[in-house]
């Protein structure tokens, strides 16, 4: 298999609003952002791919507009996919490994902010049973979360110290929304507060993606991919074990993780009861786990940009190990109601 | 770019349609891509045990009311505890999820992928879906005719095409739907007179020059030389694959013969080792939403000089039983799921090089194309599929 790597790594500010810029206004300087630091411009991008999902900006095929920030003339080779840009990265990485490829560039953005996207996310459930009567993306994440508690896996205690070391993580990190110290809260839906949910947020996100030589060519440390899968489990909340997350476990070990140690674990968990379930899927936290840095950029609990989210956890666990913080590093990105699709991506720094 | 000598041959060893129809109200949405799957499966006499991913398209979510439907979708199509990617590159999806579903065979990634696209327009309204709110849009466009004719227009100016060569093309693919049992459209007394008189829609584009709003889905199974050898009916191997983009609206676009048409037709042809496309490709499904398309692709695909493609539809060149058919199976004119009419082309295309397209099969037929596009002519996808399997 052809070797492939993260080369470079850029986001926006996550905002609550951005109300004065356009998608691609908020894309531009993010996707200049990684193009300067691989040199690339974008007509020697061999292959594009974003995701996004039309929904939260409201209008159809919004992301048809997004291509003008890319540059798209003379045509250049292309494709989107309806989902976290994870899974355009996923799509990159096959690309690249069939040959046709050399490099990628990956992006993906959303914006919570024209809409109410507690409201918005219903509209992802089963058209015929489950979405007519709007159960919101908090209210099924504090189902999971009652089932966690419950079946004595964690108690509120426990999420309130994710709460608390997620937003004392993102005070490093200036491009997340949340930052610092935040109280636990207020009960939005029992047994989650305002600290165990996630902020509403406008971003975006980028990645380069590179092959072999090319990669060790644009940057002097490459984030390589060593493993990637992503699996989906049956939609209705009602027929899963909400406190397990099979589908990350599966993947997981499709990507090779639990083959070795990582050292960090960027989990796209925007709920902070869906962190234990993760912890648990990929035996963290326990004796295995305790020395495996989780989410120090803060995670989703700081920056949520829906469709972005995932891609960014990538971005994070690449970076670290570019920036020689990490040897070996864990990515997750997820979809749909509680858990429903994940994504795991396993990442290694040139052994050294 | 880098060469591609290590990648998997990819077949087509099964292909699964509904019949397409303007409202399926006795299925819901996965009722409707369970019956194209389940087709699909059973042509390549495979179970849903034996695919190892899912890849599904359709066109915008707005169009059935559903955000990311693959979420929904997953357990009717068997793909709980599987890989399932969504793709969605406007009215060329169809061919671009086929594309997506190649490579994860083509990179060895997996073996057996199962890919899919549909519309069940029935579900929502399509217009409604495309109104987009002002400031987004300009409030005049009236819908994808509207956007469309003027360059229609600019075309039949710039080639002095005739006016009557838009209604050949209708009367020929709706002709030609008659023989394809899962064409939404069956005219059965149809004429060309019928087509001449029927309503001025937005000219020089007529009711009858139009697609129709269908309900649908089409499946394919891919699978890497093990499978297709195993596979009980001949297959269709996957020559080349190409997709290609360009922005909307900009100074110096040719809309009536987009550049990243002609970029994505070069590459397939390149990567199928075709150097005379006209001569060397047996029959075309080509993406023909408004009549005035196909003259139009002719020359943006390679087929006919600049200003000549009307010349070979006027002169039968692409009827059924002419030296270069478009759209033996009807085509988007008689039917239309949007986001699935990509992958019908992709997948007729494959018909016919496997010889199993029944009354509308072409004679012999061992190369074909299959088109897409998309957006306002901004995105293309297309493949070159054959009867031989390609030299290894």
């Amino acid at each position: 298999m052809r070797e492939v790597a993260v080369v470079a790594f850029g986001q926006s500010r996550h905002v609550r609003d951005s109300a004065e810029t356009s998608e691609v206004e908020m894309l531009m300087p993010v996707l200049h952002d990684v193009l300067a630091r691989t040199g690339l411009t974008a007509g020697e991008i061999d292959f594009t791919c974003s995701g996004s999902a039309d929904y939260l900006a409201g209008r159809a095929f919004s992301f048809t507009m997004a291509l003008d920030g890319v540059g798209a003339w003379p045509p250049i080779s292309e494709s989107h996919v309806e989902m976290d840009g994870a899974w355009a990265l996923y799509e990159a990485w096959v690309k690249i490994l069939t040959g046709e490829a050399e490099t990628a560039l990956v992006y993906a953005y959303g914006k919570s902010s024209p809409g109410e996207v507690r409201d918005v996310l219903t509209r992802q459930l089963d058209p015929y049973y489950l979405a007519p009567l709007w159960p919101d993306s908090v209210a099924l994440a504090a189902l999971q979360a009652r089932a966690l508690i419950d079946a004595g896996l964690t108690d509120e205690r426990e999420l309130a110290g994710i709460a608390a070391r997620s937003r004392a993580a993102a005070a490093a990190n200036p491009y997340a929304q949340l930052r610092g110290a935040v109280p636990v809260g207020e009960p939005l839906a029992a047994p989650l507060r305002t600290g165990d949910c996630p902020p509403v947020s406008d971003g975006a996100a980028a990645v380069v993606l590179a092959a072999g030589d090319t990669a060790r060519r644009l940057t002097e440390r490459p984030a390589w991919i060593r493993g990637l899968d992503h699996r989906i489990e049956a939609h209705s909340p009602g027929v899963r074990d909400l406190t397990d997350s099979p589908s990350t476990r599966l993947a997981a070990e499709r990507a090779g993780y639990f083959e070795r140690p990582v050292d960090t674990a960027e989990l796209h968990a925007p709920f902070t009861s869906q962190e234990v379930v993760l912890r648990r899927a990929l035996d963290l936290g326990g004796t295995a786990g305790a020395d495996v840095r989780i989410n120090p950029s803060g995670g989703a609990l700081a920056a949520n940009p829906v469709m972005a989210a995932g891609l960014i956890r990538i971005g994070e666990a690449a970076a670290r190990i570019q920036r020689g913080e990490s040897e070996r590093a864990l990515a997750h990105a997820t979809s749909g109601p509680c858990l429903q699709q994940n994504l795991v991506a396993v990442l290694e720094g040139e052994a050294r | 770019m880098s060469n591609a000598a290590h990648k998997e041959p990819v077949a087509v060893v099964g292909i699964g349609q509904t019949k397409h129809v303007a409202a399926r109200r006795d299925v819901s949405l996965a009722g409707l891509v369970r019956e194209a799957a389940r087709r699909a499966l059973d042509d390549a006499e495979l179970t849903w045990a034996d695919i190892d991913a899912v890849v599904i398209g359709k066109a915008p979510d707005f169009f059935e009311g559903v955000m990311m439907p693959e979420l929904y979708l997953a357990d009717a199509l068997g793909a709980v505890g599987k890989p399932v990617l969504r793709v969605h590159t406007a009215g060329s999806v169809g061919g671009s999820t086929a594309l997506v579903a190649t490579n994860l065979v083509a990179a060895r990634v997996h073996r057996t992928v199962l890919t899919l696209a549909f519309e069940k327009q029935s579900e929502s309204n399509a217009m409604w879906g495309l109104s987009l709110p002002i400031p987004f849009q300009q409030p005049l466009l009236a819908g994808a005719g509207g956007f469309f004719a003027p360059h229609v227009r600019a075309y039949m100016r710039r080639t002095g095409a005739p006016a009557t060569v838009g209604s050949l093309v209708a009367y020929k693919d709706r002709r030609n739907a008659l023989k394809n049992p899962y064409a939404h459209l069956h005219e059965e007394d149809i004429t060309l007179e019928k087509v001449q008189s029927s309503p001025m829609l937005w000219d020089p584009i007529r009711y009858s020059e139009t697609c129709p709003s269908s309900d649908g889905a089409c499946a394919m199974v891919l699978t890497d030389r093990a499978g297709a050898a195993r596979a009980p009916r001949p297959a269709a191997w996957v020559h080349g694959g190409a997709m290609r983009s360009e922005p909307t609206l900009f100074a110096g676009k040719d809309f009536v013969s987009p550049q990243a048409g002609k970029d994505c037709a070069a590459d397939v042809y390149r990567q199928a080792g075709l150097t005379d496309p006209r001569r060397q490709i047996d029959a075309v499904e080509m993406y023909v939403p408004f009549s005035w398309y196909e003259p139009m692709w002719l020359e943006n695909l390679g087929f006919a000089e600049e200003g000549e493609g009307w010349k070979l539809t006027e002169a039968g060149v692409t009827a059924l039983d002419g030296d270069l058919p478009v759209n033996p199976s009807g085509g988007v004119l008689s039917t239309n799921p949007i986001g699935a009419s990509g992958m019908l082309r992709f997948a007729e295309a494959a018909l016919q090089v496997r010889g199993q397209a029944g009354a509308h099969q072409v004679d012999g037929a061992r190369r074909a194309l299959g088109h897409a596009y998309g957006g306002g002519s901004q995105f293309f996808a297309m493949w070159l599929v054959g009867a031989d399997s390609p030299a290894a």
